[in-house]
């Protein structure tokens, strides 16, 4: 739930999570057994194309969703079923109260739907004077918590068995033990009595079948078939975005809901209801059945361009699974009622803007919860537009303004950077970090040293540079982005040296500038679309056939960024997808396109480990091509712990979230000295800029650098 | 085909279902009276029966006294052969009155009308609110399958269920292992609403 006034507020909630030892510890082991047990379960299956059918197929039905509502309700009408549609979520809370007084219903037992935890069910139905019971046993603890889930798919993750004994002594009135098996027997028995005294039940769904008005539920502890087969009244409460026209789709979510949710092939019970049917406890012995449907915006997300993906969710939660933050923090605070990279997009859409907007500000952009998404959705895109969304309805922060202002105008921004060259002269330590951090930024910035403006730009160093390459065989543009052309051009100069030998002519062209990912980070899309354009137009001056950028998230920004930035834009969209076409990654174009070899290096290298930069593996796609250059180029390469996972720098997310930046900057460091290596290489100056910030506090004997730095030092002379 | 039965039997396996080949339904009937005489006469009683519960749960946990067997959709001369033998070993053996014993019965026996190879999956017909009881409140659920029954995958397995869900009204269940919950520390629990064991009789038919 969120109840922060601002953004301090927020954070404050934050470091309140980060302080408690149980929940980090469930959930960085959580963390790591759902990675290992989700693969497993998709070894042998194509998963991307699955997801993409599912996309597909999602996407249909929320085109036709007035249509397949209308079929379905046919159809189980036919069967005996009552359907209704409720606008918003008190509509629906009304129906089923009513539902409930004119049945003359007292006891309910629910089965888990994270639609009635969006509309708040319970509440209403207890304000009417109803009893409510959860069954599944983790909603059911949070229930008696009186708190909201943590997990969509694992409610009560959060908590510890000694909790749950705790819980359990109070409500059976008797002591109890805090053995697991033993606790859950013990709501086993507890809930029985609840089942046997009902007289109604609700459910959620999963599944709504339109060609016969079937509901799908999908349990582990087959709650649902007794919370559907005993009370002699039935509600099933699904958002619109359930209706699927056919079985097969259903079947198709199937094939990868378990899987991406907790790693297995098919959950213990998939229910399929069509109709009223028997109930012995009913007085004619048929069940009265309802479905309520809710719509609660979902008809206009629907018809929204840019926003309609949202809802092919299918609820899995696998975009908290993989989440950083949600991996440092929890539901409470990486949620209002949805969890995770979806909940908080659909916050701001089923709870508004109050609630989602600070939470919109803690994606780390690392695209985890997009790699896994069941069903494609590009999470990490999303949450930006709605953070930029909310900046446009309350209007923008100055200094989130300014940085949009100063992005856009390449002059103005390199001249700021060359000045603070000059301005940072007193605080330059001879290492090249700053001694201690200027005034405009806070103290809590301090878990990691910054470096130092270098004394030459690489854009000042390339005439002297440029490689003279009389009969070239390949023609390449480099663009260098901001921190490798003012803090790092060693990697750029070392980038060009790395291509000795394969007659490699390079261009910089002048005009580029930043690739504007900073600026879509902050919600500033006008500049990220305006800078797009300035970098597009500098690049076109130029015929190489590709352009390398070793800043691993200005590549993946220029890729895809671009394109979608600049969607539906006649004159740019084209033009930013030929731009694209030309961006590769250092280590991909080494390996590759030069398709380097061993004889041209030295072959005793020293011990490095690695750290995937979350825009190159996930970003880009690239995982074989440095792991492969680095073996190639004579390094002896041990693999680090966690590879693959965020070092925690996420851009301008590193600012405004510091307290989570430097957990995470620490895991890493911690698991890459692990390795025993003496070199942590990676391919983003911006991860660098991190990791050697946090070595420096650390007072680690771990060099970071540039792959391209180590490459180039490899070659033979 | 016969790639299928290994293949199904491997998946239940995986999600702590236990497989056993029958050759005829008299060698299942009779699997199931021995399996009923070896249980604890509660098995709760291993895993939290002996954990104090609330008085009204323990009314309700109190009905059951003596072992059931519930075999809701066998055909009557079937269920007489069954009944026979639960009879020989002092078992009750019930149809139907399924609401009279939510405090719980040793073992509910089905018929299944069909498999599903990729993930040891069994399709069950519940129409009947007492097929949906009795392999609830059970134990032990014990589903026979004959392996003539078993598709490779969902896909194979859809028209018929397309012709079940579409003739309604209808309750059909996919069942794969035992009811099941992590939700205390991610530990797995069997047993948590339904059957503590499902076991499946592969049938040679």
């Amino acid at each position: 739930m969120q109840n922060a006034k601002d953004l301090k507020d927020y954070r404050s909630e934050l470091r309140e999570s980060l302080d408690n030892e149980f929940l980090r510890k469930t959930l960085d082991t959580f963390a790591v057994s759902y990675r290992a047990g989700r693969a497993n379960a998709f070894k042998d299956v194509d998963v991307k194309a699955l997801i993409k059918e599912i996309a597909d197929g999602k996407d249909e039905a929320g085109q036709h969703m007035d249509e397949l509502f209308q079929e379905f309700k046919k159809n189980a009408e036919a069967a005996g079923v009552h359907v209704h549609l409720a606008k918003d979520a008190d509509e629906a809370n009304r129906i089923i109260g009513e539902i409930a007084q004119k049945a003359d219903c007292k006891k309910i037992v629910k089965s888990k739907s994270m639609t009635a935890e969006e509309t708040l069910l319970n509440h209403h139905l207890e304000d009417l004077g109803l009893e409510v019971t959860e069954t599944d046993l983790g909603e059911w603890i949070i229930q008696l918590r009186h708190e909201g889930p943590t997990h969509m798919v694992m409610p009560a993750i959060h908590l510890s068995r000694f909790q749950v004994a705790d819980l359990f002594g109070d409500v059976t009135g008797k002591e109890q033990e805090t053995d697991i098996e033993k606790l859950v027997k013990v709501a086993r028995r507890e809930l029985r009595r609840k089942y046997a005294e009902a007289d109604m039940g609700i459910s959620g769904a999963n599944f709504c079948l339109a060609e016969s008005g079937t509901i799908g539920i999908v349990t582990n502890e087959g709650n649902a078939r007794l919370v559907t087969t005993l009370p002699r009244v039935h509600v099933a409460l699904a958002g619109l975005d359930k209706l699927t026209p056919t079985l097969h789709d259903a079947l198709r979510v199937l094939k990868v809901l378990p899987k991406n949710a907790t790693g297995q092939a098919l959950t213990s019970y998939v229910t399929w209801i069509t109709g009223a049917n028997q109930c012995l406890a009913a007085q004619d012995e048929r069940k009265e059945m309802h479905v309520v449907f809710l719509d609660n915006g979902r008809t206009a997300l629907a018809k929204d361009p840019i926003f309609k993906e949202v809802l092919r969710c299918v609820r899995c939660g696998a975009c908290a699974n993989v989440c950083p933050v949600y991996r440092l923090v929890g539901g409470h605070k990486m949620g209002h009622i949805y969890i995770g990279a979806i909940g908080l997009i659909l916050t701001y859409f089923f709870h508004g803007r109050d609630k989602a907007r600070n939470l919109v500000q803690n994606c780390i952009n690392c695209g985890a919860c997009a790699d896994v998404c069941a069903a494609g959705i590009d999470l990490p895109r999303l949450i930006k537009e709605i953070h930029a969304r909310i900046q446009d309805e309350e209007g923008h922060p100055m200094s989130s303004v300014l940085l949009g202002k100063v992005l856009t105008n390449r002059k103005l921004f390199h001249r700021l950077l060359k000045t603070a060259r000059w301005a940072q002269a007193p605080v330059k330590e001879k290492n090249g970090f700053l001694r201690h951090l200027p005034m405009v930024f806070a103290k809590e910035q301090n878990f990691r040293a910054l470096p130092a403006i270098a004394d030459k730009a690489f854009r000042d160093l390339w005439p002297d540079i440029k490689p003279n390459v009389a009969a070239p065989k390949y023609k390449v543009a480099l663009f260098s982005g901001c921190v490798q052309d003012f803090v790092y051009p060693d990697q750029l100069t070392a980038t060009v040296r790395s291509f000795d030998g394969h007659d490699v002519a390079v261009d910089f062209p002048m005009e580029q500038s930043c690739c504007g990912l900073p600026a879509q980070m902050m919600g500033e899309l006008k500049a990220a679309r305006d800078v797009a354009r300035q970098n597009i137009r500098a690049f076109e001056q130029s015929d190489a056939r590709y352009v390398i950028c070793s800043c691993a998230s200005c590549a993946s920004h220029l890729k895809h960024g671009y394109v979608k930035l600049l969607q539906g834009d006649h004159v740019w969209e084209p033009r930013a997808k030929a731009f694209a076409e030309k961006i590769i990654d250092y280590s991909s174009f080494m390996s590759d396109v030069l398709q380097v070899q061993p004889n041209e290096f030295q072959d005793k290298g020293s011990k490095v480990t690695y750290h995937a930069p979350c825009h190159l593996c996930r970003g880009l796609n690239v995982k074989d091509a440095p792991r492969d250059l680095m073996r190639t180029a004579g390094l002896d390469y041990e693999p680090c712990n966690e590879e693959e996972v965020c070092c925690g720098f996420g851009g301008t997310f590193s600012m405004k979230f510091p307290e989570l930046s430097s957990e995470l900057l620490n895991k890493k460091l911690s698991d890459a000295e692990a390795t025993g290596a003496e070199e942590l290489l990676t391919d983003c100056p911006g991860c660098i800029m991190q990791l050697r910030g946090g070595v420096e506090r650390r007072g680690s004997s771990l060099k970071v650098r540039h792959i391209a730095e180590a490459v180039a030092e490899q070659r033979k002379k | 085909m016969s790639d299928h039965i290994e293949l199904f039997k491997e998946k239940a396996k995986l999600v702590s279902a236990q497989v056993t080949e029958v050759a005829s339904m008299d060698e299942a009937y009779q699997f199931v009276v021995d399996l009923c005489d070896k249980k604890e006469a509660c098995q709760l009683m291993m895993s939290g029966c002996a954990e104090a519960v609330s008085d009204p749960a323990q009314e309700l946990c109190d009905t059951k006294q003596r072992k059931v067997v519930a075999a809701p959709n066998l055909e009557e001369a079937d269920f007489e052969k069954l009944a026979a033998l639960c009879k020989a070993q002092d078992f009750d053996c019930i149809r139907q009155g399924m609401r009279q014993h939510l405090g719980g019965i040793d073992i509910g026996f089905t018929v299944c009308q069909g498999g599903i190879a990729e993930t040891g999956t069994l399709m069950l017909e519940s129409n009947d609110e007492e097929v949906r009881l009795a392999t609830m409140v059970a134990e032990h659920h014990v589903a026979v399958l004959p392996k003539s029954l078993i598709k490779a995958d969902s896909y194979d397995l859809e028209q018929e269920l397309g012709e079940r869900l579409g003739n309604g009204p209808s309750y059909t269940a996919l069942i794969t292992g035992p009811s099941r919950t992590a939700d205390i520390e991610r530990v797995l629990a069997l047993g948590v609403h339904g059957p503590l064991e499902l076991h499946i009789l592969l049938l040679e038919a």
